[in-house]
């Protein structure tokens, strides 16, 4: 069950919207983790969800699919998206607990939250 | 281009009455108070002394979605357009949203294009021009004299412009930004004219609150405003929210271009602000450019919006 990887690192292969490319290229041990565990969309002017909860780890995409550009920006600066067209996507790895709030850096008044809480031991899995 | 000679009496008339045109209504701004005359035809006769200037905004060259697939082609039958005036402007101020998303490509083509009306072009950035991280490509296109992230001012026919940007460093959940550096530099440009000088501002976002919920303001244009309340004729033309809005607020008109590229939906009438998709024979009405005259003798300062169609 417990696959050997470098683990968080390499997931964070930024603008590759298909994880199987991702995939393809090297390691296909990853694939299964790779996986954006959580996903936010972009529609009509608005993060959906707004505030999701996760685990530290955890690689959070989000998908731009409105029909006007968006841009994800940390508050904190933490991260910042390219700007993301139509069918766009950005992830971003949360390795460390604690409350990740962002914005559409086009459309500011566009908000969300992320949530990371601790994993219980190192344990990624499961 | 005109003298200042009859100066001192036609300015302070000036502040007495200014007239206002808009698709067809032509509004008649005497003391602060807006009364609208009706519809007009004569407005589009614009006396061929003074100063007249056209508003170009939202050009979104690359934009290519269904509300216009071809927003490179409605730009362009705007800049044709223009050359059809009976009177040629003196320049063209471009209010924001050049490009749609920074790209090389997209201010080659806009530069292209624009360059074919023969005008000195004036700029302030939108949003979407400032997509790459130093904002370099704007900067290096239109940025040359100006200060911070883009601002400047000059001078024509005795009028005084001012170009702001409010699409910088915004901040989650705000509206459009000035900033403190700007803020200050604008004091300082205003300090020691005379409150007769006519004063056009022109910035991409609107700096009165159109609709906070869509982010249609900016936070801090009071302060801007603070600065301009002195002064009798104070005109601000904004861009952005791709419709025409127009609202008197004591001795400042404050004014909104449609873009070239594709409406939005009024203030809260859809759930998001997004490119409103509208039959295909009605889209160039909805589109077009603005034509702005100040004229010293007649002392009114017109504004008509010229749609591509209708």
């Amino acid at each position: 069950m417990r696959i050997k990887m470098t683990p968080l690192t390499c997931v964070a292969v930024p603008f590759v919207a298909g994880i199987v490319v991702a995939a393809a290229i090297s390691f296909p041990v990853i694939s299964a983790p790779a996986a954006p565990d959580s996903k936010v969309e972009i529609d009509n002017f608005a993060f959906s969800p707004a505030r999701i909860t996760v685990k530290a780890g955890t690689t959070v995409a989000w998908l731009n699919a409105d029909d006007t550009p968006h841009r994800v920006a940390s508050s904190s600066k933490l991260f910042k998206s390219k700007v993301l067209d139509t069918d766009g996507s950005f992830s971003f790895t949360f390795t460390t607990p604690g409350m990740y709030e962002y914005f559409c850096s086009l459309h500011p008044y566009m908000t969300g939250t992320v949530v990371v809480e601790g994993s219980t031991g190192s344990s990624a899995g499961q | 281009m005109t003298s200042h000679h009859d100066d001192g009496v036609s300015r302070r008339k000036i502040l007495e009455c200014m007239t206002w045109a808009g698709t067809g209504v032509l509004w008649t701004v005497a003391g602060g108070v807006p009364r609208s005359m009706g519809i007009i035809g004569e407005a589009q006769a614009a006396p061929a002394s003074g100063l007249t200037f056209l508003q170009i905004s939202d050009s979104h060259v690359g934009f290519d979605k269904p509300a216009n697939p071809n927003a490179i082609g409605t730009l362009e039958e705007a800049i044709k357009k223009i050359g059809t005036l009976p009177a040629k402007p003196a320049f063209l101020i471009h209010t924001g949203d050049v490009t749609h998303l920074s790209k090389p490509s997209e201010f080659d083509d806009a530069d292209r294009i624009i360059a074919q009306a023969r005008l000195d072009v004036h700029y302030v950035p939108g949003e979407h021009d400032f997509l790459d991280d130093e904002q370099k490509l704007y900067r290096d296109r239109y940025g040359r004299g100006t200060k911070g992230a883009g601002w400047y001012s000059f001078d024509a026919n005795g009028v005084h412009f001012i170009g702001l940007v409010n699409v910088f460093d915004l901040k989650a959940g705000g509206l459009g930004n000035l900033g403190n550096e700007q803020l200050e530099w604008l004091e300082n440009d205003l300090k020691g004219r005379t409150a007769s000088t006519p004063i056009v501002v022109f910035a991409h976002i609107p700096l009165w609150t159109v609709y906070q919920q869509w982010g249609w303001g900016t936070e801090d244009a009071a302060r801007a405003l603070d600065y301009l309340k002195r002064f009798g004729s104070v005109t601000v033309l904004n861009g952005h929210i791709h419709q025409i809005m127009q609202k008197v607020e004591g001795n400042v008109t404050f004014h909104t271009a449609m873009s070239t590229a594709f409406p939005q939906p009024g203030p809260g009438t859809a759930p998001a602000p997004g490119p409103l998709k509208v039959p295909d024979e009605k889209l160039r009405s909805l589109l077009g450019v603005t034509d702005v005259t100040f004229t010293r003798g007649q002392q009114r300062l017109a504004i008509i919006d010229k749609p591509l169609q209708g």
